[in-house]
């Protein structure tokens, strides 16, 4: 066993880092909360001058062909920076749906572009309140053309093409469809969210053109597949975003005085802040199982994946919720940098099912996992 | 024991109700009006009716009435949706620390206009450097003839920027160790000197304030208290917001999020279906419960006589974390339409995001989480105190940084 990435990954960490540092602050991550740019084109260009965006693409379609232990060090950087660019819907979703059911042309049309960030995709499921199912979509394709809305799609308003959801008469009850969106059939309008540093779009398609992805009624499956990925890499942002809570959370305690001594001299704090830790480490951990299951196409991948992502989505939240706390009024102030991290948890936590389905996910797959 | 009206309760229940059937305001006659005009208004319509403050004696603008029908007149009240009350502060915390820290005359002229809404008060307590210390301010008054001046700034004041007087707690004596050196004053808030900068709340909203001082004048008629005994004052202010500031209330509570899980599905059914579901909102009805009968009790004793103590302190320290965790449990159950955060498109208008975003300030104002857990343990269970390094030393001498 050996459980730690390598000496390569490990350098491709500290580029990671010391890029994001120099590149996307938290000024940066406040011009967009505060703006109306939906996301930072200028950290986008780099991030795909530096490759990210290829990562896992096969080097046939002009990708790195690296693996995913490589995307998961990044997504911890991104996470840990707050990145405000589109790459989990076009890098962890919409890549991953076309690598996974593409056909050789729509691999040869869109990988390409993809990986050299010329295009942005997304992932489009949800109609509305509350957690879609197969069953509930009402978005059906008829001749090849979409009809219906998709509310909210994460990246909708800047994305090229999107990987639609809809419903399917056979099979699992849904089909996966591309969509390109610069056609006079789609409308798109940003909705306002809790967290203005990513942002998200409803998305009208008024009989759009629309090419199938995969098999016709297998489109839930595919959906469950690509959240199992995702969920790895989601909850190596979630981990990234949680340290940064506590790292914000202890510089503040260390110089923050009151009743004549450092607010870090109190065991409320002190335990707070270990609370934090542990619950990150206990995530980290998590994923690191997540990543190795991951790049590795596992048997154990949907085990693996609900436990990194539920572990990292309860640290999250802990940690940057915790963080506030520490910082007393300052914390509450739109001035000070914790809501940022406050605002992001909840948004990757309700972005591609929230704790309870990945609960669930859980305990159904280890209950397959213990019966066969 | 019993929870039931008595005759007397039942009578006044129903006297209660028929005036606000009666008298809430309809939306069209508040149309055109902003937050402070609607609730002026409906504060106004109270008291000239004699339903405004109705603990209050009635030449301070009240009606004598027992604490239970305090109770009584809210619970019936919060039945309706009126528009949402700012004088909060100033009912709850300025007002009975004036009735018993001020004479007879300035209560006969000051508290009228507070019980009607027509005059709004604030709390100028929190300071940069004195927040959950809040006996670490350091906003000096200094004495010249009759007067007191005023220089330093408060952080943190709720509605500074739309009242008209606001209660303070300033530095006399730099050189007495902390408890001791401070005085208590109230103020009219459009004091030459007085400057009022709001600050942007993570909600988006700005409701509360940086209030800077500039030789600011202030009558020495109006200090509460003596010289010096200003910590006793704010100790009388401070008890009264941990009876006022309970858990309850509106937003974010058991109710919004049953209706919620009625409403969203899970697996094609209903949330409330869920087990998980149940179990979470089992939990938070049980708290929400208790605290409401803990509140009971605390106003069966304080309709007996007795003041509002520190296990008061128990409404806030659950109430706060568990709005937050219910907002975003609310956020989960919507699924991937819980971030959006919109008038039109947001289930109830967007209230539990708002709630997931405001939440945060209500585990912090009016003493932190942590500080009420202290009072819980030091004051109620009698647990030894914190060793206290600014115990006995002059203030000025007190360590504030690391350098
Ligand atoms: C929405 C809102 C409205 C407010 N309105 C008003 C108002 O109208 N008037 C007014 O005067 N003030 C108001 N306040 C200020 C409020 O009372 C203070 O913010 C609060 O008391 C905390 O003080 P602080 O912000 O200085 O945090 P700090 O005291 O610096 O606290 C930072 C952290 O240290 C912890 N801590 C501090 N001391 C201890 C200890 N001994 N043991 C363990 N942990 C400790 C705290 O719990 C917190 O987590 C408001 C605050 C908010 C958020």
């Amino acid at each position: 066993m050996n459980f730690e990435f390598s000496d390569e990954q490990n350098l491709l960490r500290e580029q990671a880092r010391g890029f994001l540092n120099a590149n996307c602050d938290t000024k940066v991550v406040r011009a967009i909360l505060d703006g109306d740019a939906s996301y930072d084109t200028a950290l986008w260009t780099k991030v795909v001058e530096m490759g990210w965006t290829a990562t896992v693409i096969p080097e046939e379609y002009d990708g790195l062909g690296l693996s995913y232990l490589e995307l998961s060090v990044i997504a911890e950087e991104l996470g840990r920076a707050l990145a405000p660019i589109p790459f989990s819907s076009s890098v962890y979703l919409a890549t991953e749906a076309i690598i996974a059911a593409g056909s050789k042309q729509q691999k040869e049309a869109w990988l390409p572009k993809l990986a050299a960030g010329k295009i942005i995709g997304c992932l489009a499921v949800a109609e509305g309140s509350g957690r879609a199912s197969a069953k509930s979509l009402t978005m059906r394709e008829k001749a090849g053309a979409l009809r219906g809305s998709k509310v909210p799609v994460a990246d909708g308003d800047v994305a090229d093409i999107a990987v639609v959801i809809a419903a399917s008469a056979t099979g699992d009850g849904a089909s996966a469809y591309l969509v390109e969106l610069d056609q006079a059939s789609v409308s798109r309008e940003v909705v306002p969210t809790i967290d203005p540093s990513r942002s998200h779009a409803k998305i009208g398609f008024d009989s759009a053109s629309a090419e199938l992805l995969g098999k016709e009624g297998e489109g839930w499956a595919l959906l469950e597949k690509l959240y199992n990925r995702a969920a790895v890499l989601f909850a190596w942002e979630q981990v990234g975003g949680s340290d940064t809570a506590l790292n914000m959370a202890k510089d503040y305690a260390m110089g923050r005085f009151a009743f004549g001594r450092p607010i870090a001299t109190y065991q409320a704090i002190k335990h707070k802040l270990a609370n934090m830790y542990v619950k990150t480490t206990l995530a980290r951990g998590n994923c690191y199982y997540g990543a190795w299951a991951l790049s590795s196409d596992a048997a154990e991948l949907p085990i693996a994946a609900a436990a990194a992502r539920v572990s990292a989505i309860q640290a999250y939240y802990f940690a940057a919720k915790e963080n506030i706390q520490t910082h007393g009024g300052m914390g509450f102030t739109w001035e000070f940098d914790c809501q940022f991290p406050y605002r992001r948890s909840k948004l990757l936590s309700v972005n591609i099912g929230s704790e309870g389905v990945w609960q669930e996910k859980l305990i159904s797959a280890i209950e397959k996992d213990r019966a066969a | 024991m019993d929870f039931n009206d008595t005759p007397e309760e039942a009578t006044f229940r129903q006297e209660v109700r028929s005036w606000l059937e009666a008298n809430v305001p309809a939306s069209s006659e508040l149309e055109g009006l902003d937050y402070i005009g609607t609730a002026k208004l409906w504060q106004k319509r109270k008291y000239d009716a004699g339903w405004a403050c109705i603990r209050w004696p009635k030449e301070h603008g009240g009606r004598n009435a027992t604490a239970i029908e305090n109770v009584i007149f809210g619970q019936e009240e919060s039945k309706f949706d009126t528009p949402d009350n700012i004088f909060g502060i100033g009912h709850g915390m300025c007002g009975p620390t004036m009735m018993a820290w001020a004479t007879d005359e300035q209560n006969k002229e000051y508290m009228p206009s507070l019980a009607s809404g027509e005059k709004i008060w604030c709390q100028l307590f929190s300071e940069p450097a004195g927040g959950s210390d809040l006996a670490a301010l350091r906003t000096r008054a200094e004495k010249d003839g009759d007067e007191w001046v005023i220089n330093g700034q408060k952080i943190w004041t709720s509605g500074a920027h739309y009242s008209d007087y606001g209660v303070l707690v300033l530095r006399t004596d730099p050189t007495a160790p902390k408890h001791q050196g401070l005085t208590y004053f109230f103020i009219d808030m459009k004091s030459p000197g007085i400057e009022i900068k709001p600050i942007k709340q993570i909600s988006g909203g700005a409701n509360f304030n940086e209030v800077y001082f500039t030789d600011v004048r202030v009558s020495d008629a109006q200090r509460l208290g003596a010289v010096g005994q200003g910590w006793q004052v704010a100790l009388t202010t401070l008890m009264n917001e941990r009876a006022s500031i309970g858990g309850g209330g509106g937003g974010v509570n058991f109710d919004s999020v049953f209706k919620l899980a009625q409403k969203v599905m899970i697996d094609d059914e209903p949330a409330i279906r869920d087990k998980t579901v149940r179990s979470k909102l089992a939990d938070w009805y049980v708290q929400e419960s208790g605290l409401k009968f803990t509140g009971y009790r605390s106003m069966t004793a304080l309709s007996k006589g007795e003041i509002p103590g520190p296990e008061n302190s128990i409404g806030k320290l659950v109430g706060a974390p568990k709005q937050q965790d219910m907002a975003s449990f609310a956020l989960d159950l919507l699924d991937a339409s819980g971030a959006i955060w919109d008038k039109e498109l947001s289930e109830e208008a967007g209230m539990f995001q708002a709630t997931y975003m405001g939440s945060p300030g209500l585990r912090i104002a009016g003493g932190t989480d942590e500080i009420m857990a202290n009072i819980i343990a030091e004051r109620v269970l009698g647990l030894p105190q914190d060793i206290r390094v600014d115990k006995g030393i002059p203030f000025n001498e007190v360590p504030t940084s690391n350098s």
